[in-house]
Formats: C-alpha cells, structure tokens, sequence
C-alpha cells in the first residue's frame, strides 16, 4: 500500500513536469493551425518546418551560440577550476564569491547590467554580446562540475607522475584529466543546454534582426506561434532523448566496471 | 562476573544477499557480561552477525533469542542492546551533549537524569566539559569515545561494537584497547566486538569467534585459540604459524618432513594424514646434531623484541622466532617441544576446510 | 610550477572581472545618476510609487507561495527518490534536465493549451463531473508556472542532501530508540536543511524576478516586479530607473539569502 502510494507521488510528479512536453509533441501533429483546437493529425508541419528560413535561422544561431559558448566556457572554465583547487584560500575566495554571482543572482540583473556595459562601450548588440553573455553565465556551471572532480582526485597519483619523469602538462593530460573528464564533459553539456534554453539574458543582449528560438517564440507568443516550431521542438527534444539514454547507458556500463576494479583493490 | 547465564542465542540463522550466502545455519550464544568477539576477514559473516542482533538486518531463517524472548523480527529502536558504528556515525547537527541525550530524551527521561548522565558518560570516557562542542571539532579518537558514551547511557545489556577502532592510527587503538576493557569492567554489561584485527581479539576478549565465509571456525578462549587451533585456517590467520602437512604414525609419534617428533597429541589412529601448527616462537635451533630436523638460516631479520629467521630444513622454509641470532648460512638443527607441536585433523574437502570441526 | 598553474586564472579573472563585476557596477551607477550623470537617490526611491509598490507586493507574495508548494511538492518527493532503489543521481538529473531541452517559453505556453476554459484539463474534469477550472490569466496561473518551472531546483538540492547522509547515522537514531517519526524529525530532516535552503534560494530568486511567467500566464494583467524592469529597460530606455529598481530588487535578494541563512543557523538545536 505504501509502496503503490510513493509509486503514484512520482508518477503525479512526473505528470506535472511532462504534461506541457506531451502536450507541445501532440500540438506539432495538429492540422489545426491554432492551439486551442484539434484538426486532426497531420505531417505537415514536419515538412515545412524545413522551409521556413526563419525558424531555420533562429535555429542556426542558437546551435551555434550554445556550441560556441559551451566550448570557450569549458576552456575558462576547466582552467580557473585547475588554478582554484591549488589555490590559497585568499585568492580562491574571490573566485568562488565571482563564480556564485551569475548563478545566485536573478537572471533579469545579470541581463540589464550586460546591457549596460554593452550600452557604455557602444558595442554593437548582435551575435557576439549575446555570445559573450552565454559565455559569462556558463562559466560557473562548467567550474562547478569541474571542481568536485578535481578535489576527488589523488594528488600522489600526479606527483608519482612526475617523480616518474613526466613534465607537469604530460602528466596532467596522462593522469589527472582521464580523472575529471566526466566533470569537464557534464560542465560542457549543462552549459550547452543552458545556452539552448536562455531566454532572458538573450533578450537584454541581443539586438534587432538576431533571433534565437527563444526569443523569435517570445516575439510570436502574442502573434500565434506557428506550428513548425512544435514540430522543431518535438525533433530537439526526441533527438535529445535518444541521444541521452544512448550516452547514459555506455558510462553506466564504465562506472561498473570502475567499482569493479576498485572492490578488487 | 562470567556466568554461564545464556543472554544472547542465535539459533540456526542464515542470511544471504543478492543469492550470496553470508551466514550459512550459524549458531551461537552469548552469556551475560561476556566480553566476545567475532574475528574474521573481510566478509566472513561477522558484521551480518552483529547488525541481525542490532536489527538492521533480518535473518532468512533462524531465531533470535534475547533473555529467552524472540526478538528475530523486532526493530533496532525497541531492542535493549545499542550499537557503537563504524566510523562513529554521530549526528553532526548537535552538540556532543545532544548526541548524547538522544537516546535519552527519545526515552522521555527527566532533564535532571539526562544532565547527570552526561556529565558521567563523559567522565567515564575521559572527555569531560566537551558538552558544548560539534563533533567535526573533534579527532576520530574523540568521536568514538563519544559515540561509546551515546550508547552506553541508555544502559543497555549489551554493547555491540562494529570495528570500532578500525579508523584510528596504531597508538590510539592500543590505548582505546584498554579503554575498552576497563569501561567493560566499570559497566559490568556483555560486549559483543566485531574486528578483522587478531590482535584486538587476543587482547580484549574473554571468547574469541573465528568466523570464515560465513561459518564459524572456533569458539575459545584466545589462549586456547591461540595455543590450539583447531584448523590450518584458525592457526594461519591467528597470528605467524608453520603449517606443515604430517603424518601420525600413532599415538604420541608424528612424521614431520620424515622426521619423527614426539607429540602429546593421540586419538587420530596409525598412519593418518594430518596438519601440524608450529608457533615460530616454539622451534628451537640448537647445534646441529642436538636437532630433529637439519637445516640452514637463509633469511635474518631484526624486530626489535626477537629475531626472526627463515631455516631451509627437508625442503621446507621454516619461520623462526629467537633472542638469539644465528647468521646467514649457519648450520643449525631444529628442535620442538612435543608440547608445542599442535595436530589437526586434514580437511577432507575444500568445503569441510571451511566448516571446521564441531567443538 | 605552481606559478605556472595560477596563469590558468587568468582568463577567467579578466573575464569576471570584465562580464560580471564591472557590469554590477553599471547597474549602481545608472541607479544611482540621472539622465545629466548626476548623484541622485530617485531612481532608488521611485520604487515607493504606488504601482510599483504593488508590483513588489504581488511578486514577493507570489514567489513566496509557490516557494512554499516546491518545497510542499518536493521534500516527499526527493525523500522517496533517496530511499528508493534509483541511487543513480544520474538518472535523476536525466529525467529532470530533459525537459530542458524543450523550449521554456513554449513548455510554458503550454499550460495555456492546458489550463484554458476548453483545454485538455477542463476536459477531463467536466468528464469527471468535477468543477471547471479557470485560472488562466490569473494569478493562480502565474503561480502554477513558477512551480511547473523552478521545481527541478528544489527536488535536486534536496535529494543530493539525503543522499549524502550516512546510513549508519539513521541507523544509530534507530538504534537509540527512535521510531520512523523521530528519526525522520531529529536526525534525517535536519542534516537535509542545507539542501532545502539552497533549494528555497534557488526557487525563490528566480520566482521574485521572473517576468516571462507572469507575461504569458497573467495574461499581461498582473506586472510583476520583474515586469516593471523589463519594460523601463525595453520600452521606456530609461535604464535609470531600470537600474534602480533593479538595486532594491538585488536588496530583497540578498535578505531572503540572509534570512535563509540565519535560519539555518539558528535551527541548530532540535529538541
């Protein structure tokens, strides 16, 4: 009984997060052109989705944005991590005061004060202030997977390294990185997403004539949205899903082993 | 003191995880005021044991017997015995003194009870006016006296402790050692010990259990664990011992690397295969026709209190304690007190070395 | 070498130093300076007018009740979770990060299909013979999207936190004579308070400033505080008083963190 009642909690949960996903997948097949009603199912939506250039665009920019961003935050980010695990408490206090703001401050603020120094330096507001605002709100989430990694790790195992002759970056790359690719990797992917489902730091960064999808749904909420962008977000999402169980499955399979080893030990 | 008041009976208990058999139809029973440990290696069985007394584990089969009731499937907070954990495990959001008055105030206890009880259980483990501080502030020394004061004010009858000195450094379990025997003997109540250290088990205990993959091997005193072990593997993981395959040719006679050496030792009929247990500290090396047995020191090490060397004697290295260093390569004879000459039957079969023989 | 490891902060100093500190500033300067650049507390101030007093007063109610349902929603929810046979946190980010990687305006906007006098909801409760539900461009609506969105922030937090607690220590509650209940009270609810305040952070900040909930659940009748903001930076231009209220904004962000914390600390004794 008790077991039936925890199973249907999770399953109310689960609901509640899902319903809009399920219901945005059934709208992407709806014939109708407006939300509000059912006309039946259709494909259509799917074929012209790949027609409309701007949806198209709106999607290319924010690939890139989210891949571009991803990767330049993982490289600040994975370096400052380095540098801060060996830090003095001093210094590392600044950085980790710094890292916290972006994550614990409102997004709105951390946008208009982009805004505002974009504004003071007379930058033109495109791709790139948008770019460099993705960047600055990724970085922290790339050190803070990155920084766990890096404080499990065993310092002899490095130092035996180099007692065994290696150079300081041979025996980084050799011993110490295989240890906290996983927190590099989940710090580039959360970044990546991240980037992919920004809205509000985009609009205070952004200038006419760029749209993201977000933004590009923002100006279309109160126009109708049209039906190839549940057709285009139906296709992220399941790509996404494939993708994930894929990728979860292959680690799961490397963490057994890795118990496995460490119970022989 | 010891009675022969049977408080503990574990009756034909078996308990497997994931298909594994842990604890294969184990039987034991504990008296009241005992001091005993359940000695053995990693997954031997002996925490299974102790955690199915505390209740945080149910036996597959068998029957839990506590002062003659049956309390196989009564949970740990109803149980009159407390557990002191590996690694401590204290509540790290409360003051020592909230630690130890939790059981306490769970129990409804008067505010002036509970003060005194703290004040005394601290006294007892030699960290008075600690009430006030977290347990993060404290070493891992500290934290374990502490967690054996949170235990012990709920007066149980029994005390089951679960390796509790396994995080300490060497010093520091040496002293808690004593430690512990004194608490036992200022309380007065049973301790049930769980250790892989045979040297805690020979210090502290009054009956030592030597447990392997899940069966008990021996049951004793740890002089009589110690001096007469009862198989190869009770002999080999209870300190250094030579183990050496013989032959008893009769009673009192047995062929040792076709030597033939006096024994005390008689029952096991003409000409049967047996294993013989040697303590190092028990072969005497003496000049080279006084020996039974011929040889030559091939390794000298010095450990303080004794040497030890290896003798190259019938092919067989032997491993020898003596004040007396004898260097690399002298040859040397071998002598042994029929006395110190311990036989055990041969197992027959890999799952009867295991089992052990029935006391 | 360890010389050689500090220049791998330098970047990221440059760069926090250039994209986070210095833009902080911006937003005190421009609070603090009138169209001219002069010092002036007005901007500041102009959060007493009456509108924008309301504004604050319905998005700190807001925020707050739907803080309140996360936690509702999620402490049972992440008790289950940790106890449950499913210790892969793995998995557990996986089921609540995918939603993620469908647009938030649009799984938002959704709720409209959902919640409206025709939507699917309605549906199956007029099938049901139950009373119709019509919250759409209400607060009510509001209040169902900060929770539909901030939800996975709570139930993360709060579940690291049980998890992380030491089996042996429940155990020893146990132990110690303690039923479920009092377990549950003294021991596995108190080492879980540092996930729930950072779980209350984490929903409450975003709650308090949202204005794209609010903009596509009220129905654009309800201004939230964040609403005001967007539109005096967007339509008005006049970052000045965007600023400024953007200033008592991070204020009340920063009180409710020191309330929380102070919680924490003062929640030190348990009997």
């Amino acid at each position: 009984m008790r077991s039936v009642c925890k199973k249907l909690y999770i399953a109310f949960i689960l609901l509640l997060l899902y319903a809009p996903i399920i219901t945005l997948v059934v709208l992407s097949f709806n014939a109708s052109k407006t939300r509000a009603k059912w006309g039946g199912f259709t494909m259509k939506w799917y074929g012209s989705l790949f027609k409309n250039e701007q949806i198209m665009g709106a999607l290319y920019t924010t690939l890139l944005l989210a891949i571009l961003s991803a990767l330049i935050a993982t490289l600040i980010g994975t370096a400052a991590a380095i540098a801060m695990n060996g830090m003095q408490a001093k210094a590392r206090m600044y950085f980790t005061a710094v890292t916290n703001i972006p994550m614990l401050n409102a997004d709105i603020v951390t946008g208009i004060s982009l805004m505002l120094l974009f504004l003071a330096f007379d930058a033109v507001f495109g791709f790139k202030t948008v770019l460099l605002a993705h960047i600055t709100f990724n970085i922290p989430y790339v050190i803070l997977s990155v920084l766990p990694k890096l404080k499990q790790t065993n310092r002899s195992v490095y130092e035996a390294a180099l007692d065994l002759g290696a150079t300081p970056v041979y025996a980084f790359f050799k011993v110490v990185f295989p240890d906290i690719l996983p927190g590099v990797l989940s710090g580039f992917f959360l970044s990546f997403t991240m980037s992919l489902d920004d809205f509000i730091i985009t609009h205070f960064s952004k200038g006419p004539g760029l749209d993201t999808l977000s933004t590009k749904i923002y100006t279309e909420v109160k126009k109708g949205i049209k039906p190839e962008m549940y057709a285009l977000s139906t296709l992220m999402f399941m790509t996404v899903l494939v993708l994930i169980v894929l990728v979860n499955y292959i680690p799961d399979a490397g963490s057994k082993l890795q118990k496995e080893k460490a119970l022989k030990e | 003191m010891l009675t022969d008041n049977k408080l503990i009976q574990l009756d034909h208990i078996s308990k497997s995880f994931g298909g594994q058999l842990v604890l294969d139809d184990l039987d034991l029973y504990i008296r009241e005021n005992e001091f005993i440990t359940l000695l053995g290696p990693s997954g031997c069985g002996k925490t299974t044991t102790l955690r199915i007394l505390g209740g945080f584990e149910t036996p597959d089969q068998g029957t839990v017997w506590f002062d003659g009731k049956d309390i196989t499937n009564l949970p740990p907070n109803k149980r009159a015995l407390n557990t002191v954990f590996q690694k401590y495990a204290l509540f790290t959001h409360m003051t020592i003194a909230e630690n130890i008055a939790f059981g306490m105030k769970i129990k409804n206890k008067p505010k002036s009870y509970i003060d005194d009880q703290i004040k005394y259980a601290l006294k007892l483990v030699n960290l008075d006016g600690f009430e006030n501080r977290m347990p993060d502030s404290l070493s891992g020394g500290q934290q374990q006296r502490i967690a054996i004061a949170r235990a012990i004010v709920n007066e149980p009858k029994v005390l089951l402790l679960d390796e509790p000195l396994g995080a300490l450094d060497l010093k520091l379990r040496q002293d808690m050692q004593y430690e512990l025997i004194r608490l036992k003997n200022e309380l007065g109540i049973t301790f049930l010990y769980v250790t892989h250290d045979q040297e805690e088990a020979l210090t502290m205990s009054d009956t030592i259990v030597v447990m392997n993959q899940g069966y008990i091997q021996q049951i004793g005193t740890p002089e009589k664990i110690y001096n007469e072990p009862e198989n190869a593997f009770v002999a080999d993981f209870i300190g250094d011992s030579n183990i050496i395959s013989a032959t008893m040719i009769d009673d009192y006679l047995v062929e040792i690397l076709g030597a033939r050496f006096k024994s005390t030792d008689a029952g096991f009929g003409k000409n049967k295969p047996v294993d013989v247990v040697i303590r190092p500290e028990d072969v005497e090396l003496v000049a080279p026709e006084e020996g039974t047995i011929r040889g030559t020191v091939t390794h000298v090490i010095f450990k303080g209190v004794h040497y030890e060397m290896e003798v190259m004697a019938n092919d067989h290295e032997w491993l020898v304690q003596s004040t007396s260093m004898f260097p690399v390569g002298t040859p040397v004879g071998i002598k042994v007190d029929p006395f110190n000459i311990q036989t055990m039957h041969k197992p027959e079969s890999e799952d009867e070395e295991a089992i052990g023989v029935e006391e | 070498m360890k010389n050689k490891k500090h220049l791998l902060s330098f970047p990221y100093l440059f760069w926090s130093a250039g994209f986070i500190l210095i833009p902080l500033c911006m937003i005190f300067f421009y609070g603090f300076t009138d169209k001219q650049l002069h010092f002036t507390f007005e901007n500041v101030a102009s959060v007493a007018e009456p509108e924008n007093v309301k504004a604050l007063l319905i998005s700190i109610l807001l925020a707050l009740i739907s803080t309140a349902i996360c936690v509702l929603l999620a402490y049972p929810l992440a008790l289950i979770l940790s106890r449950s046979a499913i210790k892969n946190s793995g998995f557990m980010i996986f089921v609540f990060i995918l939603p993620m990687w469908m647009n938030f305006l649009l799984r938002t906007l959704a709720w409209q299909t959902l919640l409206e006098k025709n939507g699917v909801i309605n549906m199956i409760l007029s099938f049901l013979h139950l009373p119709n539900l019509n919250i759409i461009n209400t607060p009510y609506a509001i209040i169902l999207g900060m929770v539909y969105n901030f939800l996975p922030f709570m139930i993360l937090p709060i579940y690291n936190a049980l998890v992380k607690i030491d089996p042996n220590v429940i155990n020893a509650a146990r132990d110690l004579g303690a039923n479920g209940l009092q377990t549950f009270l003294y021991v596995i609810f108190p080492l879980s308070i540092p996930g729930l305040i950072s779980g209350i952070t984490m929903v409450s900040v975003p709650a308090l400033t949202t204005f794209v909930i609010s903009d596509m659940l009220g129905g654009g009748k309800i201004l939230l505080i964040g609403n005001v903001i967007e539109q005096e930076f967007k339509q008005a231009n006049n970052w000045h008083v965007g600023s400024g209220l953007s200033i008592v904004l991070m204020l009340f962000i920063l009180l409710a963190m020191g309330l929380t914390a102070k919680y924490d600390k003062e929640g030190g004794s348990y009997f």
